[in-house]
């Protein structure tokens, strides 16, 4: 009789604590979406509200990204390529490093942009007000956005002045760090790596073709394409290269990008006047002014040099590389 | 009121059993990660699946590399003796939390557009150094669930570049975007591993005395667990077989 009682008061204790934990989490997970509404988002003098946007949420962006933000919304499956999973915190567009969260100025810009080569319009119709408040709201999506911070932003230095001297030597760039892999050898988005490249749903992925676009997703600015090439487009298979391109190499590039682009620009007219051909990857790259472009994948031995942890020792990364350890360590 | 009165006295109850619980639980482990060790052999039960040939003729660098040995696909890599290499070992059960992560470094070396070791195993915040001994460019592209997802290029003759984990994932595809077949795992795990090797064999150092549940995970085959204990100042041995399907 005893052990009865004690097995049924055992019985009880134990049912009561499952009980209570079921409810105190689903407790938990209302009270953390209701935190989460708190979220606020900062651009200038403008501050947003996460709760403030509910409405303009599901009036504009639900169809797509979906009444959780996880991109399933009732459009999604006519749209190639698909909705962005805000749960996830991940993002194409950033001024951060690989692996980073963007900071609250990148989404508001993208709000205002659009993200050209898909279906994600521009909302500049909204007020500037309303676009902030959104950029709360998408925040709120991801948990990542509670505990993690932006990552630091990419130092940008001023513009260098557009020289022939730079156009031929971002070409060297182009050709060393083996953009034309995905590329194409004259930036037609047709490189030998292109037909197999898919993003992170596995669903195939061009890289940009820049005879056809004037406009990037992330931007049009000079600064936008540095940008874009250092901090690299997450989810995709369009890397980070910024522990690689000093900020001068960097800008070479960003000028010899420039020629392969359709409008009319002083570089392209420069390129015009050089004759400037197409790379060819089988060549030595044109020599750069820059010291560090002159180690030349094509003229290398073919058999690789042994490297082991031991006997290389990471060097520090150049001077202006957004941080060594980015991605893990926050 | 009341009854919230009597659930609040039966939470606290019940907490208090748990705790009891996990006192005397965390009593049984020794917190010192002092010498024990567990050893053992993967086997493979039946013929490896055939290993699809890789054909890498569009990178003529890493093809030369390869011109007497052709390379195929890693997915299940059996020795001679029906040893199972490239399982991860690791505690998943047992472990007091005390254990810290070793200071030496691990590294994933790019060589032969193949990544050298195709399984690399390390603790959550242990370091990993990322090689490139290619002379072309790799992307390197770990597509992790539980850790931030990253993508860096790392053209030939870079530096080797510093990675850490913040959490426990078994196992993290890694890949290079240009070419695709490339493909490897890093198992971010907590506490001490091992790897086995082409006749199949492991060793996990550093394993206080204590009982623990131990996993094996083969990134075809899935996971495989089985009980172990150690005794203070004797090696413990466990065996594990997977099937080939
Ligand atoms: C017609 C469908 C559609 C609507 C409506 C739409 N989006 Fe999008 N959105 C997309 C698609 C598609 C992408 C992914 C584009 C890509 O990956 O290139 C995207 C991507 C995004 C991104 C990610 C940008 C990045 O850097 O990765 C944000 C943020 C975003 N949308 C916010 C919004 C907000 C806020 C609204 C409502 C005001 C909205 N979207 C409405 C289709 C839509
Ligand atoms: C592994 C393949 C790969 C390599 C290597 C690569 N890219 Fe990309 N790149 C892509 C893909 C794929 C996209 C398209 C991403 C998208 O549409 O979301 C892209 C997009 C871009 C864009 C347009 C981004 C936008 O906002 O629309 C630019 C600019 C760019 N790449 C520049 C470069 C440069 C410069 C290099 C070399 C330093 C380079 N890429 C190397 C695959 C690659």
């Amino acid at each position: 009789m005893r052990t009865f009682m004690i097995r049924w008061a055992l019985l009880v204790t134990v049912t009561a604590f499952l009980g209570f934990s079921a409810l105190s989490s689903a407790q938990m997970t209302r009270y953390e979406q209701d935190q989460r509404l708190g979220t606020e988002a900062h651009v200038g003098n403008l501050t947003g509200h996460a709760h403030a946007a509910k409405e303009n949420y599901r009036r504009y962006c639900v169809g797509c990204h979906g009444e959780e933000g996880d991109g399933e919304g009732e459009n999604a499956v006519w749209l190639d390529p698909k909705p962005r999973n805000f749960t996830l915190g991940q993002f194409k567009c950033r001024s951060t490093p690989t692996g980073t969260l963007p900071t609250d100025e990148d989404l508001y810009n993208t709000l205002g942009r659009g993200l050209v080569n898909s279906n994600m319009p521009s909302w500049n119709p909204l007020s500037n007000q309303a676009r902030i408040d959104l950029v709360a709201y998408v925040k709120h999506f991801s948990p990542k956005f509670q505990g993690d911070k932006p990552g630091p932003p990419v130092q940008i230095p001023p513009e260098p002045e557009v020289t022939a001297e730079r156009i031929k030597a971002g070409q060297a760039v182009f050709q060393k760090l083996e953009c034309w892999k995905c590329h194409g050898v004259e930036g037609r988005g047709n490189g030998p790596s292109a037909d197999t490249l898919t993003d992170d749903q596995n669903r195939p992925i061009k890289p940009f073709n820049f005879h056809d676009g004037t406009r990037f997703k992330c931007g049009t600015s000079d600064q936008d394409l540095y940008k874009i090439f250092m901090t690299g487009l997450d989810g995709t298979p369009m890397p980070s290269f910024a522990d690689n391109v000093k900020p001068d190499e960097a800008w070479q590039l960003v000028f010899y990008l420039r020629t392969l682009q359709p409008m009319q620009s002083k570089e392209k007219q420069i390129a015009r006047q050089l004759g400037l051909k197409p790379i060819n990857p089988n060549s030595t790259p044109t020599p750069s002014p820059q010291p560090a472009a002159s180690d030349t994948p094509a003229t290398a031995p073919a058999t690789a040099p042994e490297t082991s942890p031991a006997a290389s020792p990471a060097s520090p990364p150049p001077a202006d590389s957004a941080s060594p350890n980015p991605p893990q360590r926050k | 009121m009341k009854t919230e009165y009597k659930y609040r006295v039966l939470a606290l109850f019940s907490a208090l059993v748990l705790f009891s619980i996990a006192i005397l639980i965390s009593g049984r482990t020794v917190d010192a990660a002092s010498g024990g060790s567990i050893t053992g052999k993967v086997k493979l039960n039946g013929t490896a699946p055939h290993q699809r040939g890789i054909d890498m003729s569009k990178e003529p660098t890493c093809a030369a590399i390869h011109k007497d040995k052709p390379v195929t696909m890693e997915n299940v890599v059996a020795g001679a003796d029906g040893g199972l290499a490239d399982v991860v070992v690791y505690i998943s059960q047992g472990l007091s939390g005390n254990e810290g992560a070793s200071s030496e470094p691990v590294s994933i070396t790019q060589k032969g557009c193949q990544y050298i070791p195709h399984v690399v195993a390390l603790d959550v915040g242990q370091h990993m150094k990322v090689i490139n001994a290619d002379q072309t460019s790799h992307n390197i592209h770990p597509q992790p669930k539980n850790n931030p997802e990253w993508n860096k290029s790392q053209p030939p003759g870079a530096p080797p570049f510093d990675v850490t984990w913040a959490n426990e994932e078994i196992a993290v595809p890694v890949k290079c975007n240009i070419h695709p077949w490339m493909h490897g795992y890093v198992a971010v795990v907590k506490g001490p591993f091992g790897v086995s090797d082409e006749s199949g064999s492991f060793k996990l150092q550093g394993v206080a005395p204590g009982s623990y549940t131990l996993t094996a995970w083969q990134e075809t085959y899935g996971t495989q667990t089985q009980k172990v204990t150690v005794a203070a100042g004797k090696p413990a041995t466990a065996d594990f077989t997977f099937t080939a399907k």
